[in-house]
């Protein structure tokens, strides 16, 4: 944690309540996000308790299993799941826009442009907690091998027509997930503690009722104890007056009301369902306008400016995803191949070097960050010298004499960055530490191609700049081979994919 | 495969029997009396003891085997901890169904894994292990392990290991034991989270090796353990077990390492008032001091872990502990441990004793650099609606 940041909840437990560690809102928030609420059985592998689901907070659609053991009643529970998301997952693939892209063309080995479909939205799925962004591709995993009727008509136990379809949606969303500063799945609490710091440790920030407690505690509370409230109050019957966040339910809740309504449905007592259905949903219900409450918290906050740079991707991503239904390949593999899994790794460790870098720029609260650490200073502009490149035709290499109250760990020949106010980016090197807090720099891009440089992209005396020692846009390391020549430590060249086999059905399936 | 000998543990040190006997019933007052039963070291004491084991209090209470949940409650915070039943049938349900035919199935995966050859169930030696409480039942397992015959596979279901912890008798169930035909040990352990497209939680397989390691500090000087121990799950999203092998050196070596340096549980019991004890049924006011007169080191991992977490959070965040805020916050306070020190600190008041800590200067850096950052963007931050 960085020494701003424990700063920041520090003064969180001193007050409290929340403190903010962004001044801007870092991931893009959908005008109309999925929520999706899911819960699962205690010691089952992807055996969904119930869902609460919906744009619209006013009417969430609630589905329930009454007996999660039973495979049948968890399909027509996955079925029902299906015909309520996908026509959200699937509701902007039609309206794309197109856009020019560089390929490389396989017959002459040429770049050429091209012009691709790129989709003009992306739908959003907001779930309250980590382990829900990992249960949703849990639910893709245990979907995507399924199959129907149609597409086996043997099938001892088929799956409802669209289940693994959504299977192949959830997989993909879960996936991508994974990749920094995406935002096509987010989690509600990762959300909330990237933009405030509570008093509390981040352990506990994983508790979505204790992290709304310090965001927005009820009156006369402090955070603390609101928190505490939330984490461990009961009621008379023994129940947490909130609910865990999910997928995991209470044990209380499992034991003392759960069972016994699971029991009663399976002795075939009338209106059993129904009951498990209410219980199921009563603890779901609180977790739904928690969500929705964070949703709100995060709306106020204005939108940063690389957000919608990093929500093209995630449309991208989309895009890709929906041409590859369209052609009708196979799902997505239970393993990465190695070509895959390292082309995957290094796109993430690129996108986080992206991430960390547009955050900074976008906020001077994460710049701060990079200022204490050294990465970053801001300075005001002493004196500029024009000065010109030696060569045919000289370009301008203007000399800034600058000053900061900053530390940063500069040396001889450091380069460094900084975003002009057209948001395009200049490089300078480090001449001389003139003094104390003293650099002279010199500019050698971001100015045009003329002989002169292009008006404002010079400093003048008295200008205040902030500098970086990181790019703002990072490139990634050296290329990785081509898959016909990976190497024996990684498996050897990857062949022919083979198409991947449905999960078996066995008899041990009937729990 | 290999299989090698594990360096013999070293003898604890004040074990002669009479030291022993004190102990044993030193131990006893502490958890109120010789009728209050012992409560077994199980996986989370043993996951506790991984996640802090500089912490007295909970090695003491752990080791005198109170019940931490009793006492937790006594204090009026009760540990959230418990069991769905849910996940008690399944897990019960499953262990039941591996161990269905006399353990032929556990045996079926031990071979595969290691590539032994099956043997003929009617092979297999499966010693009657019952006894009366649990010395008698570490007894009879300990005499099963040194009579099984070479030669032949033993299986011991549900046998009862002992093992010293810092100077009382712990006693370990694991699932189940295998010894092979050359002699050899190998640890089982069924658990009934998934092994999913030959993976599985990593946060749970660690802490079953951690288990593992345990029993197999326990069976030092009994036989040769094999390094690797079975684990045996359910496979992906059915119920049919599949298995997979448990490297347990490095947990071997960390946890003798931790057990080692487990402060000496007389030393940490001679330091409490006279008459202390724990037993929760004393008046809420002395076992509030009985528990307060050892001291806890509180981090937030103990949550998960330690039933006692509550309480001592509750004491960190009123003392304004700052590592109730996180371990890694403490990384660059230097001498400060409070959250009031630390804010006077970085408030730059010169008169302040915090101000001379060598950690001062870049706390009032950072205390600016946030201060200004704030100012330039508010007054878009505040929390909610209707904040300050």
């Amino acid at each position: 944690m960085s020494l701003l940041s424990a700063l920041a909840r520090m003064e969180a437990a001193a007050c409290g309540r929340a403190r903010p560690v962004a001044t801007v809102r870092h991931r893009h928030l959908a005008t109309n996000p999925l929520v999706l609420v899911p819960l699962t059985t205690a010691g089952e592998n992807g055996a969904p308790l119930g869902v609460m689901l919906g744009t619209d907070r006013s009417a969430p659609e609630v589905f329930t299993v009454p007996q999660p053991r039973d495979r049948d009643l968890r399909f027509a529970f996955l079925g029902r799941l299906a015909e309520a998301m996908l026509p959200h997952l699937e509701s902007c693939q039609d309206e794309v826009e197109l856009v020019e892209r560089k390929e490389t063309d396989p017959e002459t080995g040429k770049r050429v442009t091209v012009e691709a479909e790129l989709c003009a939205d992306a739908p959003q799925v907001l779930v309250p907690t980590g382990p829900g962004v990992d249960f949703v591709r849990l639910l893709g995993r245990s979907m995507r091998f399924r199959r129907t009727a149609e597409e086996d008509p043997g099938a001892e136990h088929p799956a409802p027509p669209r289940v693994p379809l959504l299977g192949r949606w959830l997989t993909h969303y879960g996936e991508r997930a994974r990749v920094p500063g995406s935002s096509l799945l987010l989690s509600m609490t990762g959300l909330l503690s990237r933009h405030w710091a509570t008093g509390q440790s981040q352990l506990e920030d994983q508790h979505l009722g204790a992290l709304l407690a310090w965001l927005a505690p009820p009156d006369g509370l402090g955070g603390a104890e609101a928190a505490l409230r939330a984490e461990l109050g009961r009621d008379a019957r023994g129940q947490l007056l909130v609910p865990p966040a999910g997928p995991a339910t209470d044990p209380a809740f499992d034991n003392e009301l759960l069972a016994p309504a699971i029991a009663r449905y399976d002795k075939g007592v009338p209106g059993a369902a129904q009951e498990v259905h209410e219980l199921v949903a009563s603890q779901l219900r609180p977790t739904w306008e928690a969500m929705w409450q964070g949703v709100d918290l995060l709306r106020a906050l204005p939108e940063a400016a690389h957000v919608p740079d990093r929500w093209r991707r995630d449309r991208q991503s989309y895009t890709h995803h929906r041409d590859r239904l369209r052609a009708a390949e196979p799902p997505q593999p239970r393993r990465d191949d190695a070509v895959t899994a390292a082309r995957k790794l290094a796109m993430r460790e690129q996108r986080q070097a992206e991430l960390d870098a547009q955050e900074a720029l976008d906020d001077p609260l994460v710049m701060a960050v990079r200022r204490l650490a050294g990465e970053a200073f801001l300075a005001e502009v002493l004196e500029v010298e024009m000065a010109y490149s030696d060569g045919k035709r000289p370009s301008p290499r203007p000399l800034v004499t600058v000053h900061t109250q900053d530390v940063p760990l500069l040396s001889d020949g450091d380069k460094l960055h900084r975003q002009l106010p057209t948001g395009a980016q200049q490089r300078a090197e480090l001449v001389e530490m003139a003094g104390p807090g003293e650099y002279v720099l010199r500019l050698v891009g971001g100015m045009g191609r003329g002989k002169e440089p292009a008006p404002g992209t010079v400093p003048e005396k008295g200008d205040l700049m902030c500098w970086t020692l990181f790019e703002h846009a990072p490139r990634g390391g050296p290329g990785l081979p081509e898959p016909e020549e990976t190497p024996w430590t990684h498996g050897g060249p990857p062949g022919e994919p083979s198409a991947e086999r449905p999960d078996p059905v066995t008899a041990e399936d009937v729990l | 495969m290999t299989s090698s000998s594990l360096p013999k543990q070293t003898p604890p040190q004040g074990t002669a029997p009479a030291d022993r006997q004190a102990t044993v019933q030193r131990l006893a007052e502490l958890r109120g009396g010789p009728d209050v039963p012992q409560r077994p070291l199980d996986a989370r004491a043993l996951a506790a003891l991984a996640a802090n084991p500089g912490c007295r209090r909970r090695a003491l209470l752990d080791g005198a085997g109170v019940d931490k949940s009793a006492v937790a409650h006594a204090l009026g915070s009760p540990a959230p901890f418990g069991q769905s039943q849910f996940a008690l049938v399944r897990g019960n349900a499953f262990e039941a169904a591996v161990k269905a035919d006399g353990g032929e199935v556990l045996l079926a995966l031990l071979c595969e894994h290691t590539g032994a050859a099956r043997p003929d169930p009617a092979e297999v030696t499966v010693p009657q292990l019952t006894a009366d409480g649990p010395a008698g039942r570490a007894f009879r397992t300990r005499q099963a392990l040194i009579e099984a015959d070479g030669g032949r596979w033993t299986l011991l279901d549900h046998p009862l290991l002992a093992l010293e912890v810092a100077g009382s008798t712990a006693y370990l169930e694991p699932d189940a034991l295998a010894v092979h035909p050359d002699g050899t040990v190998s640890i089982i352990e069924i658990k009934s989270f998934p092994i999913l497209d030959g993976s599985a939680d990593p946060v749970k397989v660690g802490a079953a090796a951690r288990q593992a390691a345990v029993y197999a500090l326990a069976l030092e000087g009994l036989r040769t353990v094999r390094e690797s121990a079975l684990l045996v799950c359910p496979k992906d999203f059915s119920n049919l077990p599949t298995g997979g092998l448990l490297q347990l050196r490095k947990q071997i070596a960390a946890t003798r390492r931790q057990l080692r340096r487990l402060t000496r549980l007389e030393e940490i019991a001679a330091e409490l008032p006279e008459g202390v004890h724990f037993a929760p049924d004393q008046e809420p006011a002395a076992l509030t001091a009985a528990v307060e007169s050892v001291p806890a080191a509180y981090a937030p991992e103990c949550l998960s872990t330690c039933e006692l977490a509550f309480h001592c959070r509750d004491r960190a965040r009123s003392a304004g502990d700052v590592v109730a805020l996180g371990r890694s916050v403490r990384g660059e306070l230097g001498g400060l441990t409070t959250v009031d020190e630390v804010l006077a600190a970085a408030s730059g008041d010169p008169d302040n004793a915090a101000a001379k800590d060598p950690a001062a200067a870049t706390l009032r850096r950072a205390a600016a650099l946030r201060a200004e950052a704030l100012a330039a963007a508010e007054p878009a931050t505040a929390p909610g609606p209707e904040a300050r």
